[in-house]
C-alpha cells in the first residue's frame, strides 16, 4: 500500500528531494505538498536577473503545473500549514483542509530577518525572499524614485543592482566596515564597493540605522550619526533566520532551526526537516549546494536507505550581478598558522587570495578574474600538497607546466572528478561522460541528465566549454533552436523555405531540407502537417499519420485510453432539442462523465474509441457538429447575453460571438485559439485573457489579442478599437491569419505576439489596410477547404479502420 | 510452441500507423512503418500504460500519445532519456498476410 507523504513547503530543496525520490522510489508515496505561495517551484537562486529584468519569471520554474500532474502529486498552492497533529499524524492549513501523513517533511525555509527600528512596519519597507518581494519592487521600480537597500551582503547588493537596472537611485548602508564581509576580506571588499559605486549605486559603510520614518509610508532612513537618505523605497536584506515556528508549536526539537540528524530527521521519527529550517550538526544552511545534499540524503532515506548521511562542506560564493566577478570560498581570516599569497593587478582590477595551511588552500578570494576558481576548491577538497607548485599556484592552473593561458585549455586539464556545478555537485566527468555515452549536443541536454548549470548558472560557461571540448563543432551555441533533432533548422527558417521553395509535401520538405532522419519525429511531423495546411490550403493532402491522436480521431484521448466528445455550441447557446439529444446519447452509450467545460459548451467524457462513430451519427442527427476541442484551431468563442437580455449590454455581444464562430470553425492554427466576446466593460465572458476578445462599448467594439490564462496568466493587449461588428470581424479574421502564417507550431498567440512585437501587429492589422485585407482574403480562401466537419465525414466511413480492433484472438484461439 | 494466428493483412494497416489485435491477455499493437516493416509490441507504455497504438510512428519507433515517451519497435525499449521496455511479439509476412506469434501468451494463459 502506497503511503501519505505530505510537504510542507515547496520551495528548491524539497523539490529536488522529490526528484530524487521519484527517481528511487516512484510508487512508494502518495505526495501532497502545501505551498504557502501561490505557484509551482522556482529557481529562488535566479530572483536577481528578474529583479534587473535579464529573465523573465517563466524562464525561472524549475517544475511547472504539467510535472505535478505528470507524477501525481497534489499542490495545494496558497496554503499556510498553521497547525501539525503528532498524535492524530495530520497537518492542517490556513484554508482549513486537513491532510494525514504517515511521512511528513517540513522545509519551510527561513524568513528574513527584520531590524526592529521604529518605521520598520511603514508601507513601502520590503524584504528580498521570493517572487512577491521582486514583483513589489519593480513595481515600485516604476517611480524611478529613490531606494535605501539595508546590508551589503549578497543578496542586498543584488538587490541594489537590480534596483539600479530598472533606473532606481539606490543606496546601499551597511553596518560593517566593508562589503560581504563574511564571504570577502577587506581588500576583495574595497574593489567591489569600487565596482558597485562604479555602476551609480551608491554606499555607506559603518552605517547604523536608527529610523525608518515618513507620513503613512517611508520617506527617509536616519542614520546613527544623523544623517538622513530620502527613500521612497526600503529593502532590508541584513540576513535570514530558519523558519522554525511551525514545527516548534508542535514540540519538535528546535534550537536555531529545526534540529536533525545526519539523515535529515527531526526526534519525531516520522517528521524530516531540510532545507534553510533545517539545523544539522549545529549548522544551518542557506547555499543552495547543501540544501541539495540534504535533499538526497532525505529522499535516500524515504526511499529506505537508513545509511544517507549529511555530510558539511564548503561551499562556494558567488555574486550574481552581471560584468562582477567574485568567487569566495572557504576560511580565509588571519591567523598564525597560515601563510598566504596574494595578487593584485589595479589596473585590470583583479585581486585573488589564496590562504594557506600545512601547504594546502584552506581559503580563496578571487576578484575580477575567477575562471581558475573550480581548480583551486579541487586542490582544497582533495588537501592537495602545493608545495611544488608554490610561487606559480595564484596564477592559476593553466600557468602550471609553461602552458598557455587559454580558457579552454585550463578547462581541458581539470581532473575528472573537479566540481563544475556548485550548486548540484557535478563533477567534469559526470558531464563529459553524459555528454558521450547519451550523444548530448545542447546546453539544456546536458542539464536534463546531469543537471550542471541548471540552478544558478553561473557554471554555464565552464559546461558549454566541456561540451566544445567534448564534441568540438557539432555544439555550436550561436546556432537557432533546431524544430527537433532531425534537422538544423529553426521553424521560422523551415516556414520560410516551405514558401521559398515551395515545397507541398512533408517527403518533399524532409528531401529538400536534408532531414537528417528517415521519416521525422513525433515533434516535426505534426509541425510540418501544419506548416503545409496553412500555406498550401487547396493543394495539399493532410496527411492523418501527422497528427496526434487527438486530431487524428476528433476526439480528446484519456488517461485510461477512452475519448471525450465536445459538439459545438455555437456561442455557448442551447435549446431543449440539443440538451435532449446529448441525454439521450450519455443514457445510450452509459457515458460514465458529463461536464460544463470552461469554453461554455459541454463535454462528454470516457467514450470507447469504437463507440466514437456511432456517437456521432447520433449527435449529428440533432445538428451538431465537432467542436474541436481536441485541435489546435479554432476552439470556443464565448458570449455573454448582451442587448438582448443585458441591462447593461451595448452591443448584441452573443450575436456577433456566434458570427465569429460559425466564420471561423474549422480553421487549424499553430496552437489552440479560444475567443470571447463580452457586451460590455464589465466583461462577463473574460474576453481579456482570451487569444483574441472583443469588449463591446457604445461606441463600437474593442478588440484584445495575445492573453492567456493556463500556464501563464496574461492580460491581453488592445489592439484597437473599431465601429462596426463587420469591421470587427474582418480585424480579427486578419489578425489570426496573420498569426497562422507566422507562428510556430505550438506557440500561443501571446507568445507569438511577444516575439513579433504587439506595435508591429498593430501596424499591420489596424494601420495598414491593404495588409489586413490581403490576411482577411487568404484566411477566406482557406476556409473554402478547411469547413467540413470531420465527425459525419467519419460517419459516412472515412478512416474506417481507425475505429475498430484489426482482429479479435479468442482465449481458445490463444491457448491452442 | 510457437502459436502462429493470423491477424490480416499488410493493407490493413497504414503507413506509419498501426492496429490493435484484441487477446485474453490484453490488446496488442501492430505497426507497419514508412517502408514497410511490421512489428508488434503490447499496447500498453512502460510509463503510464498510454495506448502506444495511438501514436505516432517514426522511423521504427512510436511516440506514446499520452506522455511522449519513444519507444523502439524493434526491442520494446524507452528511448532517450527514458527508461523501461514494453513486451515485443513475433511478426511473420507471408505475401500479404501477418501472422503474429501468441507463445508466450498462450503458456501464461494455460
Amino acid at each position: 500500500m502506497t503511503e501519505k507523504l505530505v510537504i510542507i513547503g515547496n520551495g528548491m530543496a524539497p523539490g529536488r528531494m522529490l526528484e530524487h525520490l521519484l527517481e528511487k522510489a516512484p510508487d512508494r508515496y502518495q505526495v501532497t505538498i502545501f505551498n504557502a505561495e501561490p505557484r509551482v517551484n522556482y529557481d529562488r537562486i535566479m530572483l536577481s536577473p528578474v529583479l534587473s529584468g535579464e529573465k523573465d519569471y517563466e524562464e525561472i520554474i524549475i517544475h511547472g503545473d504539467g510535472w505535478y500532474i505528470k507524477h501525481g502529486i497534489t499542490l495545494y498552492k496558497g496554503h499556510k500549514i498553521v497547525a501539525i497533529d503528532r498524535q492524530a499524524k495530520t497537518v492542517t492549513s490556513d484554508h482549513g483542509v486537513t491532510e494525514p501523513y504517515d511521512k511528513l517533511v517540513i522545509a519551510t525555509g527561513s524568513v528574513p530577518f527584520i531590524i526592529p527600528v521604529p518605521g520598520h512596519d511603514l508601507p513601502g519597507v520590503l524584504t528580498y525572499r521570493d517572487l512577491d518581494d521582486v514583483r513589489a519592487m519593480m513595481l515600485a521600480a516604476q517611480s524611478r524614485a529613490k531606494a535605501v537597500v539595508i546590508g551589503g551582503g549578497l543578496l542586498g547588493l543584488e538587490a541594489a543592482a537590480g534596483l539600479n537596472a530598472q533606473g532606481m537611485d539606490v543606496t546601499v548602508l551597511h553596518v560593517m566596515p566593508t562589503l560581504m564581509e563574511r564571504q570577502l576580506d577587506p581588500a576583495a571588499g574595497y574593489l567591489l564597493q569600487r565596482a558597485v559605486e562604479q555602476r551609480g549605486i551608491k554606499v555607506i559603510t559603518k552605517a547604523n540605522t536608527q529610523a525608518i520614518t515618513g507620513n503613512g509610508k517611508v520617506e527617509q532612513v536616519e542614520l546613527a550619526d544623523g544623517t538622513i537618505i530620502p527613500a521612497t523605497l526600503v529593502v532590508m536584506a541584513v540576513g535570514i533566520r530558519p523558519n522554525a515556528t511551525l514545527a516548534k508549536d508542535a514540540g519538535i526539537a528546535v534550537n536555531r532551526g529545526i534540529v536533525v540528524d545526519a539523515g535529515m530527521r527531526s526526534n519525531d521519527p516520522d517528521i524530516f526537516a531540510l532545507g534553510e529550517c533545517a539545523e544539522v550538526n549545529g549548522m544551518v544552511y542557506g547555499l543552495v549546494a547543501p540544501l541539495y545534499e540534504m535533499a538526497r540524503v532525505a529522499a535516500s532515506q524515504l526511499a529506505g536507505d537508513e545509511a544517507a548521511a549529511f555530510v558539511h562542506s564548503d561551499t562556494p560564493t558567488k555574486l550574481k550581478v552581471t560584468g562582477i566577478e567574485l568567487f569566495s570560498l572557504g576560511d580565509f581570516a588571519e591567523g598564525e598558522d597560515r601563510q598566504e599569497i596574494v595578487l593584485r593587478d589595479a589596473a585590470a582590477g583583479v585581486y585573488k587570495r589564496l590562504v594557506l595551511r600545512d601547504d594546502r588552500i584552506i581559503g580563496t578570494v578571487l576578484y575580477g578574474e575567477t575562471a581558475d576558481g573550480a581548480w583551486f576548491n579541487d586542490l582544497k577538497k582533495k588537501q592537495t600538497d602545493i608545495s611544488e607548485m608554490r610561487d606559480t599556484l595564484i596564477f592559476g592552473q593553466s600557468y602550471q607546466g609553461g602552458a598557455s593561458l587559454d580558457p579552454m585549455a585550463a578547462v581541458a586539464a581539470l581532473p575528472d572528478d573537479a566540481e563544475i556545478c556548485g550548486c548540484n555537485g557535478v563533477c567534469k566527468g559526470k558531464i563529459t561522460g553524459a555528454i558521450t555515452a547519451k550523444s548530448l549536443t545542447s546546453l539544456d541536454d546536458v542539464r536534463a541528465h546531469t543537471k550542471a548549470s541548471a540552478s544558478c548558472g553561473s557554471c554555464t560557461g565552464l559546461v558549454e566549454k566541456l561540451m566544445v571540448l567534448t564534441i568540438g563543432d557539432k555544439y555550436n551555441p550561436a546556432a537557432v533552436q533546431p524544430m527537433c533533432g532531425c534537422t538544423t533548422l529553426g521553424h521560422d527558417e523551415v516556414r520560410r523555405l516551405i514558401k521559398a521553395k515551395g515545397l507541398k509535401t512533408i517527403p518533399a520538405v524532409m528531401q529538400e531540407l536534408e532531414w537528417t532522419t528517415s521519416c521525422g519525429c513525433a515533434k516535426c511531423r505534426p509541425a510540418l502537417n501544419y506548416y503545409l495546411v496553412c500555406d498550401w490550403p487547396d493543394e495539399y493532402a493532410d496527411d492523418y499519420q501527422s497528427r496526434f491522436i487527438n486530431e487524428r480521431v476528433h476526439a480528446n484521448i484519456q488517461k485510461d485510453g477512452t475519448y471525450s466528445v465536445v459538439p459545438r455550441m455555437w456561442g455557448g447557446v442551447t435549446n431543449a432539442a440539443e440538451l435532449r439529444a446529448i441525454a439521450d446519447v450519455v443514457d445510450k452509450f452509459e457515458i460514465p462523465m458529463v461536464k460544463v467545460t470552461g469554453g461554455q459548451r459541454i463535454d462528454m467524457l470516457g467514450i470507447r474509441k469504437e463507440d466514437l462513430p456511432a456517437v456521432w451519427a447520433d449527435l449529428g442527427q440533432a445538428g451538431f457538429v465537432s467542436g474541436h476541442a481536441y485541435a489546435k484551431g479554432l476552439r470556443t468563442v464565448k458570449t455573454c447575453v448582451g442587448s438582448d437580455w443585458c441591462r447593461f449590454g451595448t452591443q448584441d455581444s452573443t450575436g456577433f460571438g456566434v458570427r465569429i464562430e460559425k466564420f471561423m470553425w474549422g480553421s487549424w492554427t499553430p496552437a489552440k485559439v479560444k475567443m470571447a466576446v463580452s457586451g460590455c466593460p464589465r466583461n462577463c465572458a473574460e474576453a481579456t485573457c482570451k487569444d483574441v476578445g472583443v469588449i463591446c462599448v457604445d461606441s463600437g467594439y474593442e478588440i484584445h489579442f495575445a492573453g492567456a490564462a493556463g500556464l501563464d496568466i496574461k492580460g491581453t493587449e488592445v489592439l484597437g478599437l473599431v465601429k462596426t461588428e463587420d469591421e470587427a470581424l474582418e480585424h480579427i479574421v486578419a489578425l489570426t491569419q496573420m498569426y497562422r502564417e507566422q507562428g510556430r507550431y505550438l506557440e500561443r498567440i501571446y507568445k507569438w505576439a511577444k516575439r513579433i512585437g504587439i506595435a508591429e501587429i498593430k501596424r499591420q492589422i489596424m494601420d495598414d489596410g491593404e495588409k489586413r485585407k490581403a490576411y482577411f482574403d487568404r484566411f477566406v480562401f482557406s476556409q473554402r477547404f478547411a469547413q467540413v466537419d470531420p465527425w459525419s465525414e467519419r460517419v459516412s466511413g472515412k478512416d474506417k479502420h481507425e475505429f475498430r480492433p484489426m482482429a479479435s484472438v479468442g482465449f481458445a484461439q490463444a491457448a491452442e | 510452441m510457437m502459436n502462429w494466428i493470423a491477424v490480416g493483412t499488410l493493407s490493413d494497416i497504414p503507413r506509419r500507423g498501426a492496429r490493435c489485435v484484441a487477446t485474453p491477455q490484453g490488446k496488442i499493437a501492430v505497426f507497419r512503418t514508412a517502408d514497410d516493416q511490421v512489428f508488434a509490441i503490447e499496447d500498453h507504455c512502460p510509463h503510464k500504460g498510454g495506448p502506444l497504438s495511438q501514436g505516432i510512428v517514426h522511423g521504427a519507433a512510436v511516440t506514446c500519445p499520452l506522455h511522449n515517451w519513444v519507444i523502439s519497435l524493434e526491442t520494446g525499449k524507452a528511448l532517450g532519456a527514458d527508461e523501461g521496455a514494453v513486451r515485443t511479439i513475433p511478426v511473420r509476412i507471408e505475401g500479404e498476410r501477418l501472422f503474429i506469434a501468441l507463445e508466450a501468451l498462450a503458456s501464461r494463459a494455460a
